[in-house]
């Protein structure tokens, strides 16, 4: 389990997280939801060490992330799929694949794994010599979180897969987060495609300006009249 | 043609010693995106390196000392002048660079005493004469390109091939995406440092065997070329710095053949003006696509 509590992060001057506090339990699909600039970002990059925090505590069942070098939580189990999806181009998605297991030495089982992503998106295995630059930007979404996957993680966190997508590629995406969940893998999830993550969501908190305003299971979330109204629009079902 | 045959065989073998220096030039670019002022003055301490260490030391003690005590010199620059600096603007690492290279000038100053130190036939298995082509010339002529060549095969392959070389094309490309795969970016920008220093280790043993001494400011001039062929190569680019630096060597040479002594290192340095005017990415530059 995950367990951040009254979590600041000041970022060149500015209050990014203003004491958050939020649980993501095993096995569950949690997503945070909010408008752009509200620190969803800045969360999962705290969480990985790449941003430091100014106070506050990250647990990670039961030790403490802060503090620890970006490689050493990787190596816990963590993993990242980040905004914008930041494939390496100049490689192929093959390559792109092996370094997703960068810290694994168990070379038999990182070929399995490799099938088993090739399983999840038939596509990748079909551009397998590719570059990573050439592809579409679902299939480089679909790169980045096969190779986040490969580093084998408890915890796989995605920032905004849905962005700049076709729908029906996101739908895609969204129903392989849900196989992934399904086989044992906890998913914190950013979004600002509120609708298709509180649905898939058991957990949901929505971030403002740097403060947890909301919080409650997807379904709740998606039926709350404020959350309708402000990251659902009026009309949406 | 005859009369041009020497020089040619000269130049290749210049542009294999320009080639290891420049190589340590464009791997540092490409992932800090630093030009690293004082790798000229690392070659030079090499060379001072090996010609304390061939007199004092039987020769298969003294050669891979000049390799250790370079490749120490190399990393520890990094660590000490450049790793402090990692968030700073890219203007302060430069300008952390020209320090380091004017105190490693003045360090030899201080050791040397500002004497040139004479160079008195440290390997002599490479200065014998042989022959190619009815050609008297050095062996170190012949053997510069072939290790230049092999050396850069080796590299090469432990960049495509390897895992470190595959953390190091990531770190070139994205630092943040390379440590969220779990690298750690400091190991492998030591890892490049460590790489240059050795191969202009290689380089200044061949190079200086063909010179009377190693002053303070010997590494100066072929530091310069070998960064203007790594520039005319495509900085960032190994086969660019590879092919800049035969291009330039053997140009260089060839010019002397024809009469115009004078004029070779101007040459070098008017390529370079035209390459920033006319081809800044030069010839196998990174192709930029910023992709949206």
């Amino acid at each position: 389990m995950l367990k951040i509590e009254n979590l600041h992060v000041n970022y060149g001057g500015i209050q990014a997280l203003r004491g958050i506090s939020l649980e993501v339990p095993d096995g569950k699909i949690v997503t945070l939801i909010g408008a752009n600039g509200a620190g969803k970002s800045t969360t999962l990059r705290t969480i990985t060490g790449l941003v430091k925090a100014a106070s506050g505590s990250i647990q990670w069942n039961g030790e403490e992330l802060l503090g620890k070098s970006i490689d050493r939580i990787i190596s816990e189990g963590i993993a990242m799929s980040p905004e914008g999806r930041r494939v390496f181009p100049d490689m192929t998605v093959l390559e792109n694949l092996k370094i997703g297991a960068y810290l694994r030495k168990d070379k038999a089982e990182i070929e399995k794994d490799i099938q088993w992503v090739y399983q999840l998106f038939p596509r990748l295995q079909e551009r397998s010599w590719q570059l990573a630059g050439t592809l579409s930007g679902g299939e480089q979404q679909m790169l980045a979180v096969g190779r986040a996957l490969m580093s084998r993680p408890k915890l796989m966190m995605l920032d905004e897969p849905s962005l700049g997508l076709a729908p029906l590629v996101v739908q895609d995406i969204f129903r392989i987060i849900q196989e992934i969940n399904r086989q044992g893998v906890t998913v914190l999830l950013i979004e600002q495609n509120a609708n298709m993550a509180l649905k898939i969501a058991d957990l949901a908190y929505v971030l403002e300006t740097g403060n947890i305003t909301m919080s409650g299971t997807g379904a709740e979330l998606l039926v709350n009249e404020k959350v309708k109204e402000a990251y659902l629009g009026k009309h949406n079902s | 043609m005859q009369a041009i045959l020497p020089y040619v065989i000269n130049g290749i073998s210049v542009g294999g010693q320009y080639a290891l220096i420049a190589i340590g030039y464009t791997l540092v670019y490409g992932i800090l995106r630093l030009i690293n002022f004082a790798h000229g003055d690392v070659f030079m301490v090499a060379g001072l390196v090996m010609v304390y260490a061939t007199t004092a030391l039987p020769m298969y003690v003294a050669l891979p000392l000049v390799l250790i005590v370079t490749v120490i010199l190399g990393f520890t620059i990094e660590r000490v002048a450049y790793k402090p600096l990692r968030t700073a603007p890219r203007m302060s690492v430069m300008i952390s660079a020209i320090g380091v290279s004017y105190l490693i000038q003045n360090l030899a100053f201080y050791i040397t005493g500002g004497v040139p130190q004479p160079v008195t036939n440290p390997i002599p298995w490479i200065s014998e004469n042989v022959t190619i082509f009815g050609e008297s010339t050095k062996r170190v002529t012949l053997v510069t390109p072939v290790l230049t060549i092999v050396l850069v095969f080796a590299l090469v392959y432990l960049i495509n091939h390897t895992k470190i070389g595959m953390a190091m094309r990531a770190a070139a490309k994205d630092f943040e995406t390379a440590q969220l795969m779990g690298i750690k970016i400091n190991a492998v920008i030591s890892m490049t440092f460590v790489i240059g220093s050795f191969l202009a280790a290689v380089g200044a043993m061949l190079y200086f065997t063909n010179y009377p001494s190693v002053a303070i400011t010997s590494g100066g001039m072929p530091g310069l070329k070998a960064f203007v062929a790594a520039v005319f190569g495509g900085i960032g680019s190994i086969p660019g710095a590879v092919v800049g630096a035969f291009i330039i060597g053997l140009c260089e040479e060839i010019i002397k053949g024809l009469g115009y002594t004078t004029f070779s290192d101007a040459f070098t340095f008017a390529l370079l003006i035209v390459v920033l005017c006319v081809k800044p990415t030069g010839l196998f530059g990174e192709k930029v696509t910023d992709k949206v």
